[in-house]
């Protein structure tokens, strides 16, 4: 025991950094923040820890070449000893770091905690942020596969609409003319050296300023922040009811990171690793992209604004939102801390997060987009044809092989990207039916020139048939009333 | 020993320093700038597209549309199967053609031809397109992108080399083909 401590000693007689570490750890911080509210940021850190020790080890075997990316991650999750587990640590790791962060920022947010002093601190987090989702999307085209293949088309697709600059930003991000071996090499770079490197700085300014900054005290309603008193006050609130960061507060600390780096290793043992799904062969063209799980409300976002307002809300809505995220801190710097007296705060959040799972649950289903294989020859079923001519039995043909049902349901089964057509017969008389299938519109094609006129004839008989058995069909009742007058002219001339 | 006026000898020589190094951070930016934007200003003059051939005539029947691949233009050694690439050959008769990339208007996925309904169709987002390349419905902006193609010694050779993006392209926007 005491030949340790010679040795401590010899070490920090050269290094001189026990005082310091001793006290930094032992900085009083105000009693009621040692709560399970403010465990969020230390699990971040300790799940980018793990993230870049899985992160060398995936590291030794990955090979960052488009030719041997993709093989190299079958060997890791099939042949290497345990490669299947480090990659779902990796992969799993990087889902619970957004939400960490996420869940850091909101706890953040509605404590006040970017108030004065803080403003700084709460800058840096929010580049900690854009960081961390660059690296989430850096990482995903680093599993390079179908998915990887065509977000990074995504990418581009969106940064070519950037006025003037477009195609060169193209061409510098996939690092050539199209998505290739310099695309992979440099995201590799990315996401290997240049975003861990600037995240490792940025964390420790964001821990700095925490440790010289003090934490944030728990907010009292009432308790006002003003940039004149405020660290009198601080520092009298951690000087008469203060307790030493450790042990005092670490605990909690300690618990949480380690239940969350086991929450980790079960869903990893539990789920497995992320793909890689399909090789990323840009001729296999039968494939369905679907981005992560942190970037699908976008995913739903691009497909259901309207176009036009696409490549402005694309280009510009980002923008906005992290310029209002930075300004934050300058714009509401003082007041009140306590999100039970900032109703506003709290509706703001509420918001945000209810859009955003309402996206995300919306892309898990993608209501929008025609289903591209299923129910396209699928035939109709029996009981929409009891009972029907021959005419209707045609239209219920050419409704089979026309692949109707790409985005139409009939008896609840098929696309949901139109409505579905169980009762079209009382919403359109025959005219209007006509008109939609020749002419498409409201987001439909025209098929005007794809059925010959006794196709539509027979489809659009068939679909007049599909009405609850007890509500009639709609009708137009000039039509009715003109073919009335028509048959009572008719008998006038008979009868004179 | 010193006043407001003058300066130090040791002074100058940090002065000096400071300057030195500026003057060689400027000088070694510019190949460093350079070797970052090489993808940028190779491309400026058109340097990444080029005639590549699709196959004969004969694999395109009139009348009909289907899915042909290429080899993109320039290879490097680890590009694997990425410089492969699908297109679909619209033969509307004879020599006349129409060549679009697969990458949907909207956002770049790969769309789908279903000859039944005379349709392309783009998995994302929805977007779907007339035989003949035209927007038909979904978010798409505009048709699909065609490439420009020429019919020599019965053979069909398209004009390539580059991703079409949405934005501004170099070449794809749909102009008529030159020499065809």
């Amino acid at each position: 025991m005491r030949l340790i401590t010679q040795i401590g000693e010899w070490f920090d007689r050269r290094l001189q950094l026990a005082a310091p570490i001793r006290e930094a750890v032992e900085h009083p911080v105000p009693r009621n923040t040692a709560s399970w509210w403010y465990v969020f940021g230390s699990a971040a850190l300790v799940v980018f820890l793990l993230q870049l020790l899985t992160g060398i080890m995936l590291a030794m075997i990955y090979v960052p070449s488009a030719s041997e990316a993709w093989s190299s991650l079958q060997s890791l999750n099939h042949d290497v000893t345990l490669g299947w587990f480090v990659r779902a640590m990796h992969g799993w790791g990087s889902n619970f770091m957004i939400a960490i962060v996420l869940i850091h920022m909101v706890q953040v947010f509605l404590f006040g905690a970017y108030k004065f002093p803080r403003e700084l601190t709460w800058i840096v987090g929010v580049f900690l942020l854009l960081m961390t989702l660059g690296m989430a999307f850096s990482g995903q085209v680093l599993r390079f596969d179908q998915d990887a293949y065509w977000g990074l088309g995504i990418g581009a697709s969106i940064a070519s609409r950037v006025p003037f600059a477009g195609p060169a930003i193209v061409k510098l991000m996939l690092g050539g003319p199209i998505i290739a071996g310099a695309t992979l090499s440099r995201f590799f770079a990315l996401h290997v050296f240049v975003i861990p490197g600037m995240l490792i700085g940025f964390v420790c300014l964001h821990l700095l300023m925490v440790l010289k900054l003090g934490i944030n005290e728990w907010p009292m309603p009432g308790r006002i922040v003003k940039r004149a008193t405020y660290t009198t006050e601080y520092h009298e609130l951690t000087k008469n009811d203060g307790a030493p960061f450790v042990p005092y507060a670490v605990w909690k600390d300690l618990f949480f990171a380690g239940f969350i780096l086991l929450a980790v290793a079960a869903c990893a043992v539990y789920f497995g690793p992320f793909g890689p799904t399909g090789q990323p062969d840009p001729t296999i063209i039968q494939t369905a992209p679907k981005p992560d799980y942190f970037f699908l409300w976008l995913y739903a976002l691009l497909s259901l604004l309207p176009p036009s307002m696409e490549t402005p809300a694309l280009l510009i809505g980002p923008v906005v939102a992290i310029i209002g995220l930075l300004l934050l801190p300058f714009l509401s710097g003082e007041g009140e801390k306590s999100w039970r007296r900032r109703p506003i705060a709290v509706l703001t959040v509420l918001l945000i997060a209810i859009t955003l799972s309402t996206f995300t649950h919306l892309a898990g289903f993608a209501p929008w987009s025609p289903h591209m294989n299923a129910w396209s020859g699928d035939p109709v079923p029996q009981r929409f044809l009891h009972d029907s001519t021959a005419l209707q039995r045609q239209g219920a043909l050419v409704f089979q092989v026309k692949q109707c049902r790409n985005c139409h349901s009939l008896g609840e089964i098929g696309g949901q990207r139109g409505p579905a057509l169980d009762g079209v017969a009382v919403r359109l008389t025959q005219d209007q039916l006509i008109r939609q299938v020749i002419q498409g519109g409201g987001n439909m094609p025209a098929y005007g020139k794809n059925l010959s006129p006794a196709e539509t004839t027979a489809l659009v008989s068939f679909l007049e048939t599909l009405h609850p058995a007890n509500q009639a069909p709609a009708r137009d009742a000039s039509r009715d009333a003109a073919l009335a007058q028509q048959s009572e002219e008719t008998r006038a001339q008979i009868q004179p | 020993m010193t006043n407001e006026n003058t300066i130090s000898r040791r002074g100058l020589f940090m002065k000096l320093g400071i300057l030195f190094n500026g003057v060689v951070a400027t000088a070694l930016a510019v190949p460093i700038v350079r070797f970052l934007l090489a993808s940028v200003t190779r491309g400026r003059a058109n340097g990444y597209v080029s005639w590549v051939p699709l196959g004969s005539l004969r694999e395109f029947p009139e009348g009909e549309t289907r899915l042909a691949t290429f080899r993109n233009p320039n290879v490097m050694p680890t590009d694997g199967k990425t410089v492969d690439t699908a297109c679909w050959v619209r033969r509307i008769a004879g020599d006349e053609f129409q060549v679009f990339a697969v990458n949907c208007a909207h956002l770049g996925c790969p769309v789908r031809w279903f000859p039944q309904s005379g349709l392309f169709m783009c998995p994302c987002h929805g977007g779907a397109y007339y035989r003949d390349g035209s927007r038909a419905s979904g978010p798409p902006e505009r048709g699909l992108f065609e490439y420009p193609y020429k019919v020599e010694n019965g053979l069909i050779t398209i004009q390539a080399g580059e991703l079409p993006t949405p934005g501004p392209s170099a070449f794809v926007v749909g102009k008529k083909p030159t020499c065809a």
